[in-house]
């Protein structure tokens, strides 16, 4: 069970050349709006078509442009789960499921339509047209309707951005629990890094119609391939950077020397760390990549703050920071009255160095 | 003088003959063109919307040069023994020609506002091109293309100028109401052209009762696909 993708197609603006694979699980497609997440769904889907390339679907072969193979969408068995949903309006929830078992006779359809309705936990809405169901209801519904057709894959076009936040989070367990049980190749298009953390346990980031990074979410997330791939897992700080030694960098940007807790190999062009990861230790405080820093603005956030801290001298009433840091606020308690300069520590563990 | 009633039959029959017809080609060349782009597609639209924006009399004039003895298709038909010219079929031909670009714009419109996204989910989930088109594209656009066949069935039983030129007056086989009016008229027979007059207000009044019937009063559960 594995869907493999191979495609270039040309598009307005950059040409979207693809390839990964994905075995019968969860895999997320991170990136950000425009990069052609969409696009590469709808190629799989068989709604557009690539100028080159190879699908294939447990072997079957959905599309191969050196042998002119381009099966059309209804014969593919992809299901598709649409940004906003593409539910018929004219048709009821249950009618709506039954859609694609056009073929089967009502003994097996009846059931089927029902076994799905009770795995949406849809029961009682069976007879509301899709303007009568909530958001998440809606969604449900879709999602019902295109594993109803027992496909071989599963496409999920940013399924959650159209719910609202209290919504959010109950129906992407709904939906984590369902892909779990789908045991074949699922794709999940999100730009939301934080879902596709949640959602699977290997991730593709496709940037301009690129693959910039692919392989397990925790290895991408630790080291980003690249300052763009970074960047989309959330990276709030870097600096531009040169190597000094086997173990040492020049950050330019921060005007310091860093320690690495790796042995250097390769080009180095930036280093960063996760906002999250900067500690504050005591004023004068040993230690490698310990350096004074004063807080320059801050910002309050549900359950914390974000610090923008200003290296090595005062700000003086300008605005320029280095680092931008995040506390919980039973940490910011302990620390905002305590004279400054603080401490600020950039963990050897915890930098990132890039190659680009 | 008894009123001849049968201007009202061969109205009725001309505009429902004619409505039947333009549903069927407008529903097909709007369907041919809504996937379509480019220099062709947009000439024949050209050629679609002309009986709209050209005078009736000229239409009639020109269908005329198309089905007389001499015309195109006027001597293809005569070989087989038939003449259109004068006939009650002028009538329909004359009718459906000058309804069509209603019906043609209104379907078009109509299918162009169904949501692609649509008729895409229902391709993959495996429907062929004819069930996507029978049970989510019509549906959806029904309203549109009922709206397009009351006024090509209003502009059907309205027409005058192409079919007095390509049919003519000929009581009991061509002479519709609106034709009958203007002979009445210019007989100076006016109780005929008022007794006619007000026989073409309650065939609309009914009509348009009709279609608000169709359109308001109908029950939710029947007008559900009316809405998106």
């Amino acid at each position: 069970m594995a869907l493999e993708v191979q495609f270039e197609k040309q598009l307005a603006s950059y040409n979207l050349s693809v390839e990964f694979s994905c075995d019968a699980e969860t895999l997320a497609v991170l990136g950000p709006s425009g990069a052609g997440k969409s696009m590469t769904l709808r190629c799989i889907a068989g709604l557009e078509r690539p100028d080159r390339g190879r699908i294939a679907l447990d072997g079957r072969v959905l599309f191969d442009s050196s042998k002119g193979i381009d099966t059309p969408s209804r014969q593919r068995r992809v299901g598709l789960l649409f940004q906003n949903y593409a539910l018929f309006p004219h048709l009821t929830a249950a009618e709506n499921i039954a859609f694609g078992l056009d073929g089967l006779p009502d003994a097996e359809r009846v059931p089927r339509v029902q076994e799905k309705i009770a795995q949406a936990h849809l029961e009682g809405m069976e007879n509301r047209l899709p303007r009568q169901l909530s958001g998440g209801e809606q969604q449900r519904v879709a999602l019902a309707r295109a594993l109803a057709i027992e496909p071989q894959a599963l496409l999920l076009d940013e399924p959650l951005s159209a719910l609202d936040t209290h919504l959010h989070s109950q129906i992407e367990r709904q939906l984590i629990d369902t892909l779990a049980r789908f045991r074949r190749p699922a794709l999940f298009v999100t730009h939301n890094m934080e879902e596709a953390y949640r959602i699977a346990a290997n991730l593709v980031v496709l940037t301009k119609g690129r693959v910039a990074a692919n392989g397990p979410k925790e290895e991408i997330f630790r080291r980003p391939p690249s300052l763009e791939v970074a960047l989309l897992t959330g990276l709030k700080n870097f600096s531009r950077a040169r190597a000094l030694s086997t173990h040492t960098i020049e950050a330019l940007d921060w005007n310091c020397t860093l320690r690495t807790a790796r042995a250097i190999s390769g080009p180095v062009a930036y280093a960063g760390i996760r906002a999250h990861y900067i500690e504050f230790v005591e004023t004068g405080a040993q230690g490698p990549n310990t350096f004074p820093g004063w807080p320059v603005r801050a910002s309050e956030t549900p359950f914390g703050i974000t610090l923008y801290i200003r290296l090595h001298n005062p700000p003086d009433g300008g605005g320029q920071h280095h680092l931008q840091a995040e506390l919980f606020n039973e940490k910011w308690m302990q620390w905002k009255d305590r004279p400054q300069p603080w401490g600020i520590r950039l963990d050897p563990e915890s930098l990132l160095i890039l190659p680009e | 003088m008894a009123l001849d009633l049968s201007p009202i039959w061969i109205s009725l029959e001309t505009s429902v003959t004619a409505t039947a017809i333009t549903l069927v080609l407008g529903v097909a060349a709007a369907i041919w063109r809504a996937n379509r782009r480019g220099i062709g597609p947009a000439l024949l639209d050209g050629i679609f919307l002309l009986p709209l924006v050209l005078p009736p009399t000229v239409v009639g004039f020109l269908l005329l040069l198309i089905f007389g003895r001499n015309g195109p298709l006027g001597r293809l038909l005569f070989h087989f023994g038939a003449s259109v010219v004068f006939s009650w079929p002028a009538t329909v031909i004359a009718a459906a020609v000058v309804s069509f670009p209603l019906m043609y714009l209104s379907v078009r419109a109509a299918l162009e506002q169904v949501d692609p996204h649509l008729l895409q989910a229902a391709r993959t989930l495996g429907a062929s091109e004819w069930r996507v088109f029978r049970r989510v594209e019509l549906p959806l656009a029904w309203p549109g293309i009922l709206a397009g066949t009351i006024l090509a069935f209003a502009r059907a039983l309205g027409e005058f100028g192409a079919t007095l030129m390509l049919a003519g007056s000929i009581p009991d086989r061509t002479q519709t109401i609106p034709i009958a009016i203007y002979f009445a008229v210019e007989a100076n027979d006016l109780h005929q052209a008022v007794a006619w007059s007000l026989i073409d207000i309650v065939i609309s009044l009914t009509m348009i009762a009709g279609m608000y019937y169709w359109t308001h009063l109908r029950g939710p559960e029947n007008a559900r696909w009316a809405r998106r």
